[in-house]
């Protein structure tokens, strides 16, 4: 266990410091993260949409198509010069690869929610005050919980032609859940209701992490092998 | 078999199909340890499925493969520990140098200084230079020399090679010869997928020619190789 630990943490500090490098997946979401919060921002007509009905459900579909950019590239970054077949081959159970490939993205999608977020405050014109803790904790359940799935999607669907195409169909359904309780969650607390009134959907979206984290870990392996 | 017996690897009965079509139609080997078997044959013979199957890559669609007495299986990741293996691709990440590429494959394969074991292989092979470089700012001689170099990096029992000559320069062809007769020295086996089967001729104490998946000649190495290629009948190129 402790070894497969080790392996998972050795493969996404792999991935972070290659994304570093290249900045090609992070660039790539930070701006369309930006362009996304432009593109709602003044595309709302302000007589018949008020800014706050409008900011939990843009916040969450940026954060999500976002993720989604950083998500495609988990596993391209593997097919160039067969680099896959390496892992593969490594002494490591394919659950390592998994939440190796998890944390790196986890890490990925946390850091562009970090820089939307403010972007987010500053075109909606919002004062996120007391609603921040609960907004983050949100933020955290409902991004392990797409990410999750969107990793086993990501290896899937990278042995097809059309994998950038593939990854957002495939994933679409599996986001409802987790989005529709984010976006009912951040609605409430940027109405300055108590954290306390949406305990049920914070339960719900852990649930969701519990079920779907399990769930995947445990496909992956066969997801991987030919 | 068991180990005991000297066997190093051993595959029985594999077969591979890719919907109608048959990859492998019945391969078994076996292997000693210090044999190096060198597998030769026209396009599409199944060679490259062969080594992939014997690394774990591909499933067989029937038969088994047994690395020092252990199934290789994808469920069981000690049994690809003893393994070392060079594709058609490098399997080293453009956004890494080649000094971080080996560290990395060397911390997976859990070496104890992953970055001196990264460091003194990349000097075996003539890149310690190079270290700081990525993979894309290298010849492709370089590029096979440093996949190589990864390939051996945790001394593996078995190394299984395909194509492991193109793109070599004399001295580097050379230098790969010498490896392995090293690896075999040690005590290693190999496979040795090849189109260049004189490159390859004196690192081999087997040879094998496959056609459409089945060995249509399988001989320990004897004799000139002009006249095993006249054995051979034109299946297999010098």
């Amino acid at each position: 266990m402790r070894e497969a630990l080790r392996l998972a943490l050795v493969l996404a500090a792999k991935d972070i410091r290659a994304e570093l490098r290249s900045r090609t997946a992070l660039t790539s979401a930070l701006v369309f993260a930006a362009l996304m919060l432009v593109v709602f921002s003044f595309s709302r007509d302000p007589t018949s949409l008020s800014r706050t009905a409008l900011a939990p459900s843009a916040l969450w579909i940026t954060f999500a198509f976002a993720a989604m950019t950083t998500l495609n590239r988990a596993f391209t970054v593997e097919r160039e010069h067969g680099a896959l077949d390496g892992l593969l081959l490594a002494p490591m159970p394919r659950e390592s690869i998994y939440f190796g490939k998890l944390l790196g993205n986890l890490a990925f999608a946390f850091v562009v929610e970090a820089v939307a977020l403010p972007l987010f405050v500053v075109f909606f014109n919002i004062r996120l005050g007391s609603a921040l803790p609960g907004l983050l904790l949100t933020s955290l359940l409902a991004t392990v919980g797409f990410v999750a799935v969107g990793t086993v999607f990501s290896a899937m669907t990278v042995r097809t032609r059309f994998a950038e195409l593939m990854l957002p169909v495939l994933l679409m359904p599996f986001m409802v859940p987790p989005l529709v309780g984010a976006v009912q969650v951040t609605a409430r607390l940027l109405a300055d209701r108590p954290l306390s009134e949406v305990s049920a959907w914070l339960r719900l979206l852990a649930v969701y992490d519990v079920v779907f984290v399990t769930v995947c870990a445990l496909l992956f392996p066969s997801v991987m092998d030919e | 078999m068991p180990p005991s017996e000297g066997v190093l690897l051993s595959a029985a009965g594999l077969e591979r199909r890719f919907g109608a079509r048959r990859a492998l139609a019945g391969v078994d080997l076996a292997l000693r340890a210090g044999d190096t078997l060198v597998v030769a044959g026209p396009n599409g013979a199944g060679k490259t499925t062969l080594v992939r199957i014997l690394a774990g890559l591909t499933r067989p669609s029937a038969g088994t493969v047994t690395l020092l007495g252990r199934a290789v299986r994808s469920a069981d990741p000690a049994s690809r520990r003893p393994i070392g293996f060079l594709s058609h691709e490098s399997l080293l990440y453009d956004d890494l140098s080649l000094q971080e590429n080996l560290a990395f494959a060397a911390r997976l394969h859990g070496a104890a200084d992953p970055s001196a074991r990264a460091a003194r292989a990349l000097d075996e092979a003539g890149l310690g230079e190079r270290a700081a470089s990525s993979p894309r700012a290298l010849s492709r001689g370089m590029l096979q020399r440093a996949a190589i170099a990864r390939a051996l990096l945790h001394r593996p029992a078995l190394l299984l090679l395909d194509e492991p000559f193109t793109g070599l320069d004399a001295a580097a062809a050379r230098a790969l010869r010498a490896a392995l007769a090293a690896h075999a020295a040690g005590g290693g086996s190999a496979v040795v997928v090849t189109h260049h089967l004189r490159e390859a001729w004196d690192a081999a104490t087997e040879v094998g020619v496959l056609q459409e998946g089945r060995w249509v000649l399988r001989e320990r190495r004897e004799g000139p190789l002009e006249a095993f290629l006249a054995r051979a009948g034109g299946l297999a190129d010098a």
